[in-house]
């Protein structure tokens, strides 16, 4: 493995711009903000140098190493803090990087009146740096630090406006149900431990033969857990959509393009884990095929255009969860969706930002409409995102996502049937929740409040959705052209088997397109030929009530673990103030209670203890005189 | 004369002086009271001294006499500083450490 002095410094950058802001204070109100926007762009230089070098070494030379220090050195277990960049690594790391400096440039802009805008791009750094700490990491327990870090940063934005309760609420249950997928992980490096006796990517893939299928699928599971809690898939999901109320930068660079994808990643990284347990595998296809149908359900009712596209990523990401579990022939498909939707999603979050920031940060798309005419460039690169997302030929979505329904239809059997069918489904679903976004913000009549004046956003913020655009047109063909991608990331995984296509590729983007266009003509026939309300109409029937209300998850994770927790913590409250302090409280009132008793006897009268001293002394003496009898 | 006759006088005289001291008030009889049961353990010892027929007893009441003295010399001069700053010779005035 060659070795590099020089990865610590994609960390290192964002991570000093991180912690110089934040002890910097006030003083750095006027400058922060380039500082931060400098150090995650210096980081995205050092990125591309570093891919570019690795493009001209040999394949089997291509992953680099550095060894920071020796962290934990316990008799034979060992850990270093060290860092590996290979083809999958330097996939994110471009992604984190490039679209994280897109969107600090961006935040220059949206933040502006912000009196706190240091401080959010401090936030921003440390979110960079945690990402990158957590793809290049060259260990479970490395990559556990930066999945921490990135969960802080999350918390820490999302909850950045946090003076309003609703925020500080919504980025607290992000928190927690965070927390719970990362006892998950903790939990899978605890087995990686116990029965690998090793915590490295590397150390763990030598050992797959030897650990036994039952400690490989327990911790494919746990594994799964984490990817499920961080990633927002089923039954995680619940906190994605309250994660919107962070800034839109945030959204689109944490809760859409990068941190949330974090899953994929982990599930990607862990081929040899997941490869070795079908049992886990399986698991992974479920969860995904489950969530790529929830959110998109979900974003069908959702009329907060940032909730809508959330529901839209955790739909997305569902795709991305599927792809990875369909095993080899699914985990390079699955990184080239995360990779493009990286960028038409991030794109369309930055719309959504510049649409609010024109509209007064009104985010009900109801009140929108009609705004293609004001704000034509956020039109254009919003709707190329949303050609994107719907698979268009030849836009980036078509490619990845064709890509990830082929190899879910040619998974064979039964499986392939349903898999293949639900991905079909998600497909039309989110086409028809797409189009409803577009119908609703940026055609039809204008339904604002009456002090909107709405405008283009100024050049810092539509310069980035351009790039990002242009992004979401040109990825898709440019990695799949010649199996670019694939071949890119085939290294990295063990892929033995003859797959066998059973679908034709063109049959299958024709069923696709297809469905895309049900989807797009139920959307139009819904909200471009008739009249929309300004407001959401009460009169609906009780399925699309229980969509609105999230299909229940969270009255559900309410009735299941909320009220039972706060139902043992009261109890335990009562029993600590009743057993506990009553023993204490109990205790001391027994020695006031004995001493006011015993007081009595001591009245100050030297005749009551002389009588007291003869009395004890006959007493003692009639004791003797008993005794000797 | 039947030795135990002084004993059952020596039991007398303390149980006065016992019961003079948890009864009455006034200081110097209180302190009378003492001394005569001090009297009366002397006396006692001064019997067993004689049943015994050797001097240890009658050595301890000279002892005793002497601790009596100093006794009375220290007592008198706390009754007298007492009476002088309370204007009373009752013990019962004397309560202070009640509280």
């Amino acid at each position: 493995m060659v070795t590099s002095s020089s990865l610590v410094y994609l960390i290192g950058l964002p991570l000093f711009g991180s912690l110089f802001l934040l002890l910097m204070g006030r003083k750095a109100d006027k400058w922060g903000h380039l500082l931060a926007t400098a150090m995650s762009a210096g980081s995205f230089a050092l990125g591309l140098a570093h891919f570019f070098a690795m493009t001209d070494r040999p394949t089997e030379e291509r992953a680099l190493t550095q060894v920071l220090f020796s962290w934990i050195k316990v008799g034979d277990f060992n850990v270093d803090a060290a860092l590996l960049l290979d083809q999958l690594s330097i996939s994110f790391v471009l992604l984190i990087t490039g679209v994280g400096t897109l969107i600090h440039i961006y935040s220059i802009s949206y933040m502006a009146t912000d009196p706190n805008r240091r401080r959010f791009f401090a936030y921003l750094n440390l979110f960079v740096a945690s990402m990158l700490l957590l793809v290049l990491g060259n260990s479970y327990l490395n990559l556990y630090v930066g999945w921490e870090g990135v969960g802080l940063a999350s918390y820490l934005l999302i909850g950045f406006w946090n003076q309003k309760p609703a925020y500080a609420t919504a980025s607290k249950k992000a928190f927690v149900m965070n927390r719970v997928g990362d006892m998950g992980l903790s939990f899978a490096i605890m087995i990686a431990f116990a029965t690998m006796g090793t915590v490295s990517f590397e150390g763990v893939k030598e050992s797959v033969e030897r650990a036994g299928t039952p400690a490989l699928t327990a911790m494919g599971i746990m594994l799964l857990i984490a990817a499920a809690g961080k990633s927002a898939q089923f039954p995680l999901q619940a906190w994605l959509g309250d994660a919107m109320a962070g800034p839109t930068p945030v959204s689109a660079l944490i809760h859409a393009a990068t941190m949330v994808t974090a899953g994929v990643y982990l599930i990607v990284r862990s081929n040899f884990v997941f490869d070795a347990a079908p049992t886990a595998q399986l698991m992974v296809v479920i969860v995904g095929a489950i969530t790529l149908i929830f959110g998109a359900v979900i974003g069908m009712a959702k009329d907060d255009i940032k909730k809508a596209l959330a529901a839209s990523t955790m739909s997305q990401i569902g795709y991305m969860i599927l792809a990875s579990g369909l095993g080899p022939a699914g985990y390079a498909y699955a990184i080239m969706h995360l990779l493009t939707h990286g960028f038409f999603k991030a794109s369309m979050f930055l719309g959504a930002g510049s649409v609010m920031h024109g509209m007064n940060d009104e985010v009900n798309m109801r009140k929108y409409g009609g705004l293609r005419k004001f704000m034509p460039i956020t039109f254009i690169t919003f709707g190329l995102g949303y050609l994107a997302i719907l698979g268009v030929p030849p836009f980036a979505g078509f490619y990845s996502k064709d890509m990830i329904i082929e190899t879910a239809l040619n998974a064979g059997g039964a499986k392939g049937i349903i898999l293949g069918s639900l991905t079909l489904i998600g497909a039309a679903i989110t086409a028809f929740y797409m189009t409803r976004v577009m119908l609703l913000t940026f055609t039809g009549k204008p339904r604002w409040d009456e002090n909107a004046h709405p405008h283009e956003s100024p050049a810092l913020m539509w310069i980035p959705m351009v790039i990002l655009s242009i992004g979401s047109v040109t990825s898709g063909l440019l990695l799949y052209r010649n199996d670019t991608f694939k071949n890119w990331l085939a290294p990295l995984f063990h892929d033995h088997a003859h797959h066998e296509e059973l679908v034709p590729p063109i049959v299958v983007s024709a069923l696709a397109l297809t469905m895309v266009a049900i989807g797009v003509a139920i959307a139009l026939m819904k909200y471009h030929f008739k009249e929309v309300a300004p407001v959401a109409p009460e009169d609906v029937s009780w399925a699309t009530r229980f969509v609105r209300n999230d299909l229940g998850q969270d009255s559900l994770n309410e009735t299941l673990f909320m009220k039972p927790g706060q139902a043992i913590t009261r109890g335990l409250v009562a029993m600590d103030e009743t057993v506990i302090d009553g023993a204490v409280r109990g205790v001391g009132s027994m020695a006031i209670e004995s001493g006011s008793t015993l007081r009595r006897t001591q009245t100050g009268y030297v005749r009551a203890y002389a009588a007291l001293i003869f009395v004890g002394a006959l007493a003692l003496l009639t004791a003797i005189w008993v005794v000797t009898q | 004369m039947n030795p135990y006759n002084y004993l059952y006088l020596a039991a007398l005289l303390f149980t006065i002086g016992a019961v003079g001291v948890v009864v009455r008030r006034n200081a110097i009889v209180v302190f009378m009271c003492i001394e005569l049961m001090l009297n009366a353990a002397n006396l006692t010892l001064v019997t067993f001294s004689r049943l015994n027929g050797n001097l240890n007893g009658q050595v301890v009441a000279f002892f005793t006499m002497v601790v009596a003295a100093c006794e009375v010399v220290v007592g008198l001069a706390i009754i007298v500083a007492i009476y002088r700053s309370r204007r009373s010779a009752s013990i019962d005035d004397a309560s202070l450490l009640k509280r």
